[in-house]
């Protein structure tokens, strides 16, 4: 048994579940995934007869009726600014060091909200850098460069 | 009587009262720190590990070392119920039921809930770790390689249950995770697996990196994507206390995780892992209302918290007479027992007694002090749901950037919870729940890793998993629970034909 064996095998029963997930979806399709994957089970009695997708999550205001397609509602904007958020701060933090870092990624993360204004994003990341300051540097101690080899830290 | 004998020394060694206040200020800083978003329990406790290197007497410093275990991970499971952000394993199954209770406006009960069952667990398991310590530890012995991958199977299989969507999608979301368990070096041979050329990858994904992406990040996607959820989850936070009723309805599940986390917890080397997966399955399989799961069911907060607690107990008995820790966590408590000049492992139950025994003992006074410290707090947790979501969503982010780099200081582990957390919303969005993909993930290395020792063992015989004994029970089990789990769905499938052929 060499390396490649458990990974070979573990690909072709993935591969053959993908195929029935293909199969099954023209024969006996799953509820649609905004139902499924998003309910938001608020109303809290269980077996409730009122469904919660009477107004679909994802539809925008002027379209009502619920779209099968998974990724029909995908905003650009939140999705690209929180993986940017995220992969600026991995980028940076050797680098610039963990203020920027922090800076950066805070910043860009506020952004990722549809209507919030800039000055307000710059006000939420700068808040945000002075309480990882305090919190991660001044109480826990961790040991990180604040400002990095890239600006003379 | 020995065993009482040995809790009482415990028991006088743990309640001298500088060990008590040494206790009392691990579960504050713990839960303090475990409650940050974004910072789990593995993380929690790798920050605040190094505060007990400077005392003087390794008891109080172990003793402060498990009241910081005890607060990380009640800090952990209340980030995993507010805010949907599981820092370890058996947290991810609490934030299944958990998150829905909180989105319900019942996170004032789950929190209480998860405090209580978690209590009670440790309670009846630390009785059990004094009584029946050496019988267990014989037992665990009986498993080999072959026992421990026909049980690996059982558990992703009794997996199934935690996803409340389509099996197969289940299914296969389990492999995936497996997959995504082999990057890095072969365990055999230190052929790098899908590394792609990148050196940071030879030693695998980190699990944190993971767990964060596929719940924490791709629940703000979530989010950001339907900002009604906010308004509707703040608005709507009622009763703190669970009621009578609800009290009632826990108290099965409770004692039923609780020996099944005990039991699983003996197991050295993962059945830890599998203890509050497994309570989740059992109690979904036998509740009366199995489809309330998923939606915000109370006994599956109760039950996965109260196995994980009662096996965080029991899986002392392994560390403590082979030597071998169960759990990351238990891995930083021998590296704290090292760094004190005590090596671990059979001779130190006798050797030290005290130190021992004070330490279980502490881990339950642990526990007390963390219901009575928390249980008044739970009103100041619930209040996190009310920062607005514009201030509360970018801390998430940051923490969680924070809380994994500082693990390993690894910038690709940062990288890689980005590409978690778009691939975690995407598969949500297909139906694809994450917590199957994490179990597959957590358990893939194991399963790999003794079937190919059993294999080896046996000298390629596979017949080796169906006569050795345990191990063909449990593989029939598996066989049976994946029957059980595919019937009602080929029967809907059924109905779903033959209502179109009318």
């Amino acid at each position: 048994m060499g390396p490649g064996y458990v990974p070979l095998a573990l690909g072709l029963v993935l591969a053959a579940l993908g195929l029935a997930t293909v199969v099954k979806a023209y024969v006996a399709p799953d509820p649609a995934p905004g139902e499924v994957a998003d309910v938001v089970p608020g109303d809290a009695v269980p077996g409730d007869a009122v469904p919660d997708d009477a107004v679909p999550h994802d539809a925008r205001p002027d379209d009502a009726a619920p779209d099968p397609r998974p990724l029909a509602g995908l905003r650009w904007r939140p999705t690209l600014a929180v993986f940017a958020a995220v992969v600026f701060f991995a980028l940076t933090v050797e680098g610039l060091g963990l203020l920027p870092a922090t800076f950066g990624t805070g910043l860009l993360a506020a952004l990722a909200r549809p209507g919030t204004r800039p000055l307000q994003a710059l006000v939420i990341a700068a808040g945000l850098t002075a309480a990882s300051w305090v919190i991660f540097v001044v109480l826990l101690q961790l040991r990180l460069p604040l400002l990095g080899d890239g600006l003379g830290g | 009587m020995d065993l009482l004998d040995n809790l009482a020394l415990g028991f006088s060694e743990a309640l001298q009262w500088h060990n008590l206040l040494f206790c009392l200020l691990g579960v504050a800083l713990g839960t303090a720190v475990g409650v940050l978003p974004g910072i789990g329990p593995t993380a929690t406790i790798a920050l605040l590990l190094p505060i007990t290197f400077g005392f003087d007497d390794p008891t109080s410093a172990l003793i402060m070392l498990a009241g910081i275990h005890y607060g990380a991970q009640y800090g952990g499971s209340t980030t995993a119920i507010l805010l949907n952000l599981p820092g370890e394993s058996s947290a991810a199954v609490t934030a299944i039921d958990g998150h829905q209770m909180a989105r319900s406006g019942r996170a004032g009960v789950a929190l209480a809930v998860a405090a209580l069952g978690s209590f009670a667990a440790g309670t009846v398991a630390t009785v059990v770790l004094a009584v029946a310590a050496p019988p267990l530890a014989r037992a665990a012995l009986a498993f080999g390689a072959a026992e421990y991958f026909s049980l690996v199977v059982l558990g992703l299989v009794a997996s199934i249950a935690l996803a409340s969507g389509s099996t197969l999608k289940a299914l296969a979301m389990i492999v995936l995770g497996i997959l995504l368990g082999t990057v890095g070096q072969d365990l055999y041979t230190g052929t790098p697996r899908f590394t792609f050329g990148v050196r940071e990858l030879y030693q695998g994904l980190s699990f944190v990196a993971v767990a964060v992406g596929v719940f924490g990040i791709a629940e703000i996607l979530r989010n950001l994507h339907d900002p009604r959820t906010r308004t509707r989850m703040v608005s709507r936070v009622a009763n703190l206390w669970p009621g009578r009723a609800e009290l009632r309805r826990i108290v099965a599940p409770v004692l039923r995780a609780t020996g099944l986390g005990s039991l699983l917890g003996v197991l050295p080397g993962g059945g830890h892992v599998l203890a509050s997966y497994a309570s989740y399955a059992v109690e979904k399989r036998i509740s009366r209302t199995p489809g309330e799961f998923g939606h915000g069911a109370i006994e599956g907060v109760a039950g996965p918290e109260s196995a994980n607690n009662a096996a965080a107990q029991t899986s002392f008995i392994p560390l403590l007479t082979l030597g071998l820790p169960a759990h990351p966590v238990m891995a930083l408590m021998v590296g704290a027992f090292i760094i004190q000049g005590i090596t671990p492992g059979p001779d130190v139950m006798t050797e030290q007694p005290a130190l021992v025994w004070g330490l279980i003992a502490s881990m339950w006074i642990g526990n007390v002090l963390l219901v009575l410290l928390n249980l008044p707090l739970i009103g100041l947790w619930v209040r996190m749901l009310s920062v607005p979501y514009s201030v509360l969503f970018p801390v998430i982010v940051v923490f969680a950037c924070i809380g994994t780099y500082s693990l390993n200081q690894n910038p690709w582990d940062v990288l890689a919870m980005a590409f978690f957390g778009v691939l975690g919303f995407v598969l949500v969005r297909c139906g694809c729940e994450p917590a199957p993909l994490l179990l597959g993930f957590v358990l893939g290395p194991m399963l790999e890793e003794n079937l190919r020792r059993a294999l080896l063992i046996s000298r390629g015989d596979p017949t080796v998993f169906l006569t050795r004994p345990i191990s063909a029970v449990l593989l029939t089990l598996a066989v049976l629970a994946l029957v059980i789990a595919v019937l009602p769905a080929i029967r809907r499938k059924r109905d779903v034909v033959f209502a179109e052929d009318e």
